[in-house]
């Protein structure tokens, strides 16, 4: 078949030749069909139906029709307490364990584990990237376990004589952001040790001779090397941890109150439990404009510095 | 070359159309099956409802010969099943033919299109005039036509742990006349009997709506008439005393730890801990619960089987705020067998009803599942008052039972009252100020359509 594309391409570049006919434009791009059909109806087709419902009513149950409402929806997220409450509590959640738990801790277990030895180095990466595989709601149930009142995270406390903390119920969202954290840091882990094995040997070797201590090293030429990585591991991780649901949803329900509550959250609420799907819709809309703002931080901040 | 071109187009389609068809189908519109979606326990030990649905099933199979059940077991806790079946309904391809549901959903399912009215087949079916007037409405569109067929219905009241109550030196037919005696004997027990929860009220979101009717509004149907929603006035009542004490009731419970743990009263698990731990184990002295909990210890299908439970728990009626008249406060709701406007097979969902609700099956139900019976000719049989110690108790306070205000926008009010309860369990606000942030949430609910009522 290749053979027949590349006769046909040849003959089409052929001065002179007769002007291509119709049957074999269409064959030129007819390979493209199912992939272009499939992607108009299963990613365009919903994106642009969404985009639709979040300009109106529409209801889970307890409507006869839904009928358009312009930007009522969005309007109504702005003046609702309970939005902005998300909204913050989204962007806490994504700073505490993204930006800060998973990206600085991934950069650190990578760098340590260039120096471990071998058993150490299998053992911890192996542990790290369980954390990661399991799926998040199992992730959850099992870190719901570990800071339940009753739970393993207590039980420790109290063998060390500590005093025993209600976590989920007094510090709901620090405890989804560490569950975050423990769950998500396998990725960058891995995005850093590919970058770190990325420099070249020379390079470290005379910037200590040169007499560069660990902390200079690693802020004059570790990071300017790896700068690339960071901003692609910190974009995927934010776009990752924006819309983190399940883990939230097992570990606390958004609650207690609204303490946990970031926008999936919020949504799911809004258009499940409240039957709001124009509204949800509306908010849904909204996490995608937040997560769309945070890429194009990141690009900036990427093509300035490089 | 050329032939070519057209059969790479064809095949292109096909296989599009191959796979995107592929997606949609395998929705089993065999015109024989009849799919059964109905809510399964979060408890996986607890199969009451499991096995009585396979039980009928498998009748309904062996009287249609040829014809087949498909069941949909959903395991959630009520407000995801909720959730799931609307969204079922909502589509021909996933609409079930059969689904059960809480009487509380039925009129806003109604408004919204997702059921079918029954009365054609109601008008024919002779078991209908012995179903109790109050079950007939309970699934009645504001269109005054009928959408499902009750199958049992049920109250509440208090459950208490006669032996706690002896260690506290309460009496064992303890009988309170008002909120203060209820609180006067909890802190009693906290007092006397430590390590023990004096006294359970389900609160906040966790619980679903299960909290707002078991808590919450077993404590504003005490306070006064037409708390919530006014029938004259076809108004919902804002900036009532009553929803302010209601909630200042919660408060004292909470906040004096007569209650469980806070984190575990939020936590959508309660329901269960309740029912399989709490009360079994005595870790729990008075429970303002559901007339169905003997379902969860009996031997069959129950979970936790606790033959004990009937000596040891004793029952009262919960009364009204100050003792007024008539001095107990019951609601009752109950689920029904209704059938979506999209099902595929509605006819045999009806006969498969008809099998549900034949008269040995429908008393076979409310013997194992602890049901009020809603049919008159159950409620008499000997089998069924002597099913559930307790039974009669509870069958007792069916006359006196409210019902919720059954409106397309109740299940949307129930739930900023759930918030209302969370925020003050969790000490996020006071009740004066929950109540205010209540009426102010009502009021975009319901359109503006409330009323005042200080």
């Amino acid at each position: 078949m290749t053979g027949v594309l590349a006769r046909t391409a040849a003959r089409a570049r052929t001065p002179g030749a007769p002007s291509v006919g119709f049957w074999t434009r269409l064959l030129r791009w007819s390979p493209l069909v199912p992939a272009t059909v499939l992607l108009l109806l299963f990613l365009v087709g919903p994106i642009g139906y969404c985009v639709l419902i979040a300009f109106t009513d529409t209801q889970l149950t307890g409507q006869e029709s839904a009928s358009f409402v312009g930007l009522a929806n969005f309007r109504r997220a702005f003046g609702d307490p309970a939005f902005r409450n998300a909204v913050v509590l989204t962007l806490v959640f994504t700073v505490l364990s993204s930006l800060v738990g998973q990206n600085t801790l991934g950069l650190a277990l990578a760098g340590l584990m260039r120096r471990a030895s071998r058993p150490v180095r299998s053992l911890t990466g192996a542990m790290v990237i369980t954390a990661w595989v399991l799926p998040e709601i199992v992730a959850g149930f099992l870190l719901y376990t570990f800071f339940e009142r009753r739970g393993t995270l207590n039980a420790l406390l109290e063998w060390l004589q500590l005093p025993a903390q209600d976590w989920l119920f007094t510090l709901p969202i620090m405890a989804v952001s560490f569950a975050n954290v423990w769950r998500g840091t396998a990725f960058s882990m891995l995005i850093y040790s590919a970058a770190l094995a990325g420099i070249p040997q020379e390079v470290t070797e005379s910037a200590e001779v040169d007499g560069a201590g660990g902390l200079r090293r690693l802020w004059h030429i570790t990071l300017p090397m790896i700068r690339r990585s960071i901003g692609t591991n910190l974009m995927l991780n934010t776009l990752q941890t924006l819309s983190v649901f399940g883990l939230i949803w097992v570990m606390t329900r958004g609650g207690p109150g609204n303490r946990s509550q970031t926008l999936p959250v919020f949504m799911y609420d809004q258009a499940f439990l409240k039957s709001l799907i124009g509204y949800g819709t509306a908010v849904a809309l909204l996490l995608l404009l937040v997560g769309a703002l945070f890429s194009v931080i990141y690009l900036r901040l990427l093509r300035e510095e490089v | 070359m050329r032939p070519i071109a057209p059969l790479m187009l064809l095949t292109a389609t096909v296989v599009a159309a191959g796979t995107l068809t592929a997606c949609g189908g395998g929705s089993g519109s065999d015109p024989g099956t009849v799919k059964v979606a109905f809510i399964k326990d979060t408890n996986s030990r607890v199969t009451v409802r499991d096995d009585y649905v396979r039980l009928v099933a498998r009748q309904f199979e062996k009287d249609h010969p040829g014809k087949k059940v498909r069941l949909i077991p959903i395991q959630a806790s009520e407000n995801d099943y909720y959730t799931k079946i609307q969204q079922m309904m909502r589509s021909p391809r996933t609409a079930p033919d059969l689904v059960y549901e809480d009487t509380f959903l039925v009129n806003s399912d109604i408004t919204a299109g997702l059921l079918r009215p029954l009365d054609d087949h109601l008008r024919t079916w002779d078991a209908w005039r012995q179903f109790e007037p109050a079950a007939k409405a309970a699934a009645k569109g504001q269109d005054g036509r009928t959408y499902g067929v009750p199958d049992g219905t049920d109250t509440r009241g208090l459950w208490f742990n006669r032996k706690i109550f002896k260690k506290a030196g309460l009496p064992a037919d303890w009988r309170p006349k008002d909120w203060d005696e209820v609180l006067a004997a909890a802190r009693t027990i906290k007092r006397k009997v430590p390590g023990v929860i004096p006294l359970n009220v389900f609160t906040g979101k966790g619980a679903g709506e299960a909290a707002v009717m078991q808590g919450f509004e077993m404590l504003l149907y005490g306070t006064g008439e037409h708390q919530l929603y006014d029938p004259g006035a076809k108004k919902w009542v804002t900036g009532t005393q009553g929803f302010k004490d209601s909630l200042a009731f919660l408060d004292t419970v909470y906040k004096e730890r007569l209650g469980p743990d806070v984190s575990d009263a939020l936590s959508p698990n309660i329901q269960t801990n309740v029912a399989a731990e709490l009360l079994p184990e005595g870790k729990l002295a008075i429970d303002l619960d559901g007339s169905w909990l003997g379902q969860q210890w009996q031997k069959t299908g129950g979970g936790n089987p606790w033959p004990e439970w009937s000596a040891t728990l004793g029952q009262a009626p919960f009364p009204t705020q100050h003792g007024a008249p008539p001095g107990r406060v019951s609601l009752a709701g109950g689920w029904t067998w209704s059938v979506p406007r999209k099902a595929q097979q509605p006819d045999l969902a009806w006969k498969l009803i008809e099998t549900f609700q034949s008269r040995p099956n429908a008393l076979e139900w409310c013997v194992r599942g602890a049901q009020i019976a809603v049919r008159k000719d159950v409620a008499a049989d000997p089998r069924y008052r002597k099913s559930v110690p307790g039974i009669g108790f509870f069958t007792g306070l069916v006359k006196i039972s409210q019902y919720r205000p059954a409106l397309p926008e109740y299940p949307r009010v129930a739930a900023a009252i759930g918030e209302a309860m969370e925020a003050v369990t969790a000490d996020d606000a006071s009740p004066d100020k929950a109540a205010a942030d209540y009426d102010a949430t009502l009021k975009s609910l319901v359109d503006g359509r409330t009323v005042a009522k200080p």
